[in-house]
């Protein structure tokens, strides 16, 4: 039996079944719950009013935009370098690729091309960052639904990770690292190493996981057949990440729409097939597989190089020089006071971020600031889809769901 | 011009206003009212095949006698193309048909659009605030004439008129 007719035939009561008329008939009353804002499970303050039959769920409600703070609107004030640090901010837990697809996207408004080694950097780093954002899900989605250890083991591998965050930028989680052309660092020799390491490291780890959660039946349970999307509904909401790819669509903009270094790495897309939760839980894993092939392919290929593109009319100038060269420094200072003189016209970019396509869509008039900069955050997409998804579900399942999308609610209300 | 928007402009020459390609992006404008035959157009012709949807925004130009911009971007799985449809509504009457009816997904996303920039929505089965608080009567705050500092709360504030 296919999965979609399970949760209609399962969880619906025939009315037209013998046994029914000999039911006794109960006083049945619906029931309003607010789930949220302040539940441990809803990453962030999100509310979801459900409408509930006995235990399942009938209708459900996403209240959004407690942690609204207006970015898209702070960002037609600014110059186009200093958004970079409001783009941390908005998916708090992996801020580099935030960083990165806002970066890209403003490249591509300007025409740049960014030096080799910048494009290898960035992946890398992206990559990592998708490694920790994948095991940061994997932590919180295990605990929500029941299994604490998982959560010890990702959190103590996702700081390892965090701590070369540190090394290389000063920050662990709102890094502002990208730059405009490039990036703003290069790699020391102790950090290169240091990720060579995690490299023989990690995979015996990710085996790990999987024995804690394959051979635990409260997890299999939970996440089988359990939110179940197919791919034509899933393209109509405008899913993407994981929670496209669980269904079977491989969807992914680092295939479809090749950019940075990726076309360079050889990587393949996991795809599902039932489009359930635990589908997309195996696309994670898969990937955080890929991620560490990419990265040693990044390792490899990298060769000495500068790190920013060298377009000083865009382009910062080398921090040592700021310090040291006065022409340098005013550079720097009319960069971010005044910004550079960006052309009249549009452009959307999509970035594969772990959650899915983050774009940016800006529209310029010309001048220093972006006139309309618009987020496609998947976070807040991927909660249209919730009340369709949840339907059916018992209460305890819409945790799995939240978690299923991997929302975090810096992005979804920006 | 592109075969996309050249396809499109032979299909609705009435509706079709012009279009544009700008750093391998293509967007077309169109009117207000062939808006929704344009998209289920896109949405259904096998050749176009637009069944992914990318994002709904909105732009506002205040000097413009049309002074919004509602923009839908739709992506091809299959063709792998991205089509931007641009319409404008003016100020006194900014409604355009809701697209919900052929992308389910357009549903929270015209509702932002709605929180954001009051532009209604034709259709719509539950078009309400969705990022601003449901009782918020100041405004729709990415109008341009909307001030950062928000409206009125501020001058609520005592500890930042308190002259000490």
């Amino acid at each position: 039996m296919k999965l979609e007719d399970q949760r209609t035939t399962v969880y619906k009561v025939d009315p037209n079944h013998p046994e029914t008329e000999s039911l006794p008939t109960l006083r049945t009353e619906e029931l309003l719950l607010n789930m949220g804002p302040q539940h441990p499970s809803t990453h962030g303050v999100l509310k979801v009013i459900l409408e509930l039959e006995g235990e399942r769920i009938v209708k459900s409600t996403p209240v959004l935009g407690f942690l609204h703070r207006g970015v898209e609107k702070l960002a037609e004030g600014g110059t186009y370098h200093q958004f970079i640090p409001h783009t941390d901010r908005l998916d708090y837990v992996c801020a580099m690729y935030n960083n990165f697809a806002y970066c890209r996207a403003v490249e591509k408004l300007m025409d740049i091309t960014v030096p080799d080694r910048a494009e290898y950097l960035r992946t890398l780093v992206a990559e990592v960052q998708r490694i920790i954002g994948h095991l940061f899900w994997l932590g919180t989605q295990a605990l929500d639904i029941g299994a604490m250890t998982v959560f010890f083991y990702t959190f103590r591998d996702r700081e390892i990770l965090l701590d070369w965050f540190d090394e290389l930028c000063g920050a662990r989680l709102t890094t502002s690292w990208y730059r405009i052309g490039g990036v703003e660092r290069d790699f020391t020799p102790s950090l290169t190493e240091k990720v060579q390491r995690f490299l023989d490291y990690f995979p015996p780890k990710i085996d790990e996981y999987v024995v804690f959660l394959e051979k635990n039946r409260i997890w299999l349970a939970r996440t089988r057949g359990v939110a179940v999307i197919s791919a034509e509904d899933a393209l109509s909401f405008g899913l993407s990440g994981p929670t496209l790819r669980g269904s079977g669509v491989d969807y992914d903009l680092r295939k479809y729409e090749p950019y940075s270094a990726y076309p360079k790495c050889e990587f393949s897309v996991p795809v599902g097939k039932n489009g359930d939760t635990y589908d997309r839980y195996w696309i994670r894993i898969e990937e955080m597989r890929e991620s560490l092939k990419i990265i040693q392919q990044c390792l490899q290929q990298m060769e000495p190089g500068p790190i920013l593109a060298d377009v000083p009319s865009v382009t910062l100038p080398p921090k040592d020089r700021v310090f040291t060269n006065l022409e340098s420094m005013i550079q720097q200072f009319k960069l971010f006071s005044q910004g550079f003189d960006a052309p009249a016209g549009e452009i959307y970019c999509g970035t594969e971020a772990h959650k899915g396509e983050l774009g940016f869509y800006i529209v310029s008039t010309g001048g220093g600031r972006p006139y309309r900069l618009k987020i496609r955050a998947p976070s807040f997409i991927h909660m249209g889809a919730f009340d369709y998804m949840a339907k059916g579900y018992m209460i305890a399942d819409a945790v799995t769901i939240f978690g299923t999308y991997d929302i975090v609610m810096g992005e979804c209300d920006r | 011009m592109h075969p996309i928007a050249e396809k499109i402009q032979s299909r609705f020459p009435e509706g079709f206003l012009g279009a544009n390609e700008w750093r391998g992006d293509l967007a077309i404008t169109v009117k207000r009212e062939a808006l929704h035959d344009v998209c289920s157009y896109i949405r259904k012709d096998p050749d176009l095949d637009c069944d992914y949807m990318v994002h709904v925004s909105s732009v506002d130009w205040p000097d413009d006698e049309e002074r919004f911009e509602v923009v839908y971007e739709v992506y091809s799985i299959r063709k792998r193309h991205r089509i931007r449809i641009k319409t404008r509504v003016p100020e006194h009457d900014c409604l355009v048909d809701s697209m919900t009816d052929l992308w389910m997904g357009a549903d929270f996303m015209e509702r932002e659009v709605f929180d954001m920039m009051g532009i209604r929505f034709n259709r719509h089965p539950d078009l309400r605030r969705i990022l601003m608080p449901d009782d918020y009567t100041e405004g729709y705050p990415l109008r341009k004439d909307f001030p950062v500092q928000g409206k009125g709360w501020r001058d609520t504030f005592d500890f930042l008129n308190d002259p000490t």
